[in-house]
């Protein structure tokens, strides 16, 4: 073979080197655009969320740019999807551009932290004190904090007035699993439905099943527990005796709530992120705390985000992210966007505030200081582990395929076997 | 790289030969030709592939994933993903849920296909319309497919109580999810199996018909030795592409049960994207190896069909 051309085997060359450079500029990108800049005052500081619904003009992006001003930077805000977020964060932190402040659903937290994406509170200097111990929990995995909750939500009982004064309920009655089974039963007698929830096989039906299985007195480390299976029977009967529709079992939140809005229905567990949409539904509502088994608020799982400061190779962008940090959580700024985000703010005294301006908020304030993390009780990544058998567990016994005691028998094995 | 050009000795300056310059410079534009295929091959193919591939063979937890430092652990996670309860069913689900699609999709698209064949009036009108399903986003079908099956206000339902039938709990009952969502996946595969079928039967030459007329065949005997025996190629490609579509349909099954009740309708395509994405704690490295099992489930049956097609040539 003769030897190409010089100048062609050089074209040749280069062009294989723009390749190359170009496919490991597609595929690994190690530079980062996050924390490309010096860690001085000024420079772009990057902050994702899981709000999508909010846009430019939303109170919360303006807060988010006020809060980077203040600290004398702009802020580049990206909201994503609240499932995407995990892959989306850890995907980055293995580019090494995670943002500087990120938003975060709170059971993800110790998923994040055990990553080693999240610094602790004490590293970016968050004072975290004000806050809720059983919503600050949710972040906490061997005795240090991985971020701050931005504010929380949880579940309670909305009820239909109307169909309950038909059936003659007291709602104030319902202090626990008995009284709200035979407020059931009279609202069956008047051809109403009773309740509907959502035990849907994902985290959103561990997140409703959690209030029984907490209220009956259960623990996450032991499924098939006593109080554990009678959680299980309450919900397995109800179906059977038709308070509630067989579709609970394929239910989103959402379709829970489409179900509750037709106004057939007496009760429906389900979120604060509600109480917009239920000033829409056109008849009269209440709320209740979920009662526990022997009576009083059963513990729900918290619900809500937190804000951390993800690892950044440059430690110097840490001051300009805790201001941030500290701007979106401020008592005054908290309780603006706790109030657009619908949510219970993380600190008693801006619950104290919401309460005053808005007396219906009271019940939300209860359920969130009974309320638990779902990672608390250092469970962190175990919880992920356990909630997918109780999800299948509890799924087994409604469709009719296991009673509740064998079906949470086989959620503990199967819960034991991930978590050892 | 670039040292690659600068070590090696200096071309002669000898110009080359006329003929040899405008051959290699033909081949020169020959590769120019091939770049942008070969970069979209393998930025698009040969990487996702190998990344695959390299997750599958790794143990990730969330910790190693970000910091690169996954040990190599061999066929570990696949000996997990094998030795699951949960996967012996799934691979059962996927088998039945694949076999079943195709055979319904295939016998009512072919029916529909000679059907439209006749050339009445409206044969078109109606044929496009046939082609709903296929035109329709996934999300749409898939959500429109569980308000009719709903257990307590689905039509599907409302039309059995009319009829004094006991309803049937369409998606959330264990012995019924999977047959739902097959019903659902027949719908929406038949359109392709009428359009390519049909357009195999146009290059039917009509003669052969008329002749099966002539030696006094029945409409019956015409299809069983002319149609189907003719088309038996295209139906080849229908089927294999069919088969390579449908098991690894996730889309539909997740919007409309999302593998329940209790894994009851859960696929490997599914289970596959439940480990790696459906859980706050992923699991990368049995997701991964799912994946890859159905890749070369998909890759058997593709290898398959070409050492059908190569004997039938020959």
């Amino acid at each position: 073979m003769t030897p190409p051309h010089p100048a062609r085997r050089r074209l040749r060359a280069a062009a294989a080197v723009a390749l190359s450079a170009c496919l490991l500029a597609a595929c690994s990108s190690t530079d980062n655009s996050g924390s490309g800049s010096s860690g001085a005052a000024g420079g772009t500081y990057t902050i994702w969320d899981t709000y999508p619904q909010f846009d430019d003009s939303a109170d919360w992006v303006q807060l988010l740019q006020r809060c980077g001003t203040a600290a004398g930077v702009t802020v580049k805000r990206t909201a994503y999807d609240t499932t995407d977020l995990t892959n989306k964060a850890l995907l980055a932190a293995q580019q090494g551009n995670s943002p500087d402040v990120l938003i975060v659903d709170n059971p993800v937290v110790s998923t994040l932290a055990d990553a080693g994406v999240l610094t602790t509170t004490e590293e970016v200097k968050i004072d975290t004190s004000a806050v809720a111990p059983n919503l600050l929990a949710a972040g906490q995995i061997g005795g240090k904090t991985y971020g701050i909750p931005i504010g929380a939500n949880t579940l309670a009982l909305y009820y239909n007035k109307a169909i309950l004064q038909a059936a003659d309920v007291d709602p104030a009655s319902i202090r626990d699993w008995a009284s709200l089974t035979a407020a059931l039963q009279k609202v069956k007698a008047t051809g109403k439905k009773g309740i509907t929830f959502s035990a849907i096989g994902t985290e959103e039906g561990s997140f409703q099943f959690l209030p029984w299985f907490w209220g009956a007195g259960a623990n996450l480390t032991k499924l098939d527990s006593a109080e554990g299976v009678s959680a299980l029977q309450l919900w397995t009967d109800w179906l059977k005796n038709e308070y509630a529709p067989n579709s609970v079992i394929n239910n989103t939140q959402t379709t829970s709530w489409q179900e509750f809005a037709t106004g057939q229905f007496a009760f429906a567990e389900n979120g604060t992120w509600q109480l917009a949409n239920a000033k829409k539904t056109g008849f009269e509502y209440g709320i209740i705390p979920i009662p526990s088994k022997a009576g009083g608020t059963a513990p729900a799982p918290t619900g809500g985000e937190f804000v951390a400061a993800p690892v950044q190779k440059d430690t110097g962008r840490y001051d300009t992210s805790q201001k941030i940090i500290n701007c979106l959580t401020s008592a005054d700024n908290a309780y603006t966007t706790d109030t657009t985000l619908s949510y219970i703010a993380a600190t008693e005294a801006v619950q104290a505030k919401q309460v005053q301006n808005n007396a219906e908020l009271k019940v939300w304030v209860e359920a969130v200081s009974a309320a638990k993390g779902r990672t608390s009780d250092n469970l962190g990544t175990k919880y992920p582990r356990i909630s997918q058998p109780m999800w299948t567990g509890f799924q087994a016994a409604l469709s009719g395929s296991k009673s509740p005691q064998e079906a949470l028998t086989a959620a503990q094995a199967a819960a034991a076997a991930a978590t050892k | 790289m670039t040292h690659h050009s600068t070590t090696r000795i200096p071309a002669p300056a000898a110009v080359p030969r006329a003929g040899g310059r405008r051959r290699r410079s033909g081949q020169w534009t020959a590769w120019a030709f091939l770049a942008p295929v070969v970069v979209y091959l393998v930025a698009f193919y040969a990487y996702p592939l190998y990344r695959n591939l390299d997750l599958s063979l790794r143990h990730y937890t969330v910790r190693s994933f970000v910091q690169g430092d996954a040990p190599f652990t061999g066929l570990d996670n696949y000996r997990t993903v094998l030795d699951d309860p949960a996967f012996w069913p799934a691979a059962w689900h996927t088998a039945v849920f694949t076999g079943v699609s195709l055979l319904f999709q295939f016998s009512i698209g072919m029916a529909l296909a000679v059907f439209f064949h006749q050339h009445f009036r409206l044969a078109a009108t109606l044929r496009a319309l046939f082609l709903v399903p296929w035109l329709l986003p996934l999300i749409v079908s898939a959500s429109t497919w569980s308000w009719m099956l709903n257990s307590d206000s689905g039509i599907v339902n409302a039309a059995l109580r009319l009829l004094g039938l006991d309803p049937v709990n369409w998606l959330t009952s264990p012995t019924w999810s999977l047959a739902s969502v097959t019903i659902a996946n027949i719908w929406i595969g038949i359109p392709f199996n009428l359009v390519v079928l049909y357009s195999g039967l146009q290059a039917v030459p009509s003669e052969l018909y008329e002749a099966a007329a002539l030696d006094g065949a029945t409409p019956w005997d015409a299809f069983w030795r002319v149609t189907f025996p003719l088309l038996r190629p295209v139906s080849a490609v229908t089927l294999l592409l069919g088969l390579i579509y449908t098991v690894k349909v996730f889309d539909i099954i997740w919007i409309m049960t999302k593998g329940g009740p209790a894994d009851a309708s859960t696929t490997l395509a599914t289970w596959s994207y439940r480990l790696g994405f459906g859980n706050l704690l992923p699991e990368f490295g049995p997701g991964a190896a799912v994946g890859n099992l159905l890749i070369i489930v998909a890759m058997a049956f593709g290898l398959l069909y070409i050492r059908t097609q190569r004997k039938a040539l020959r």
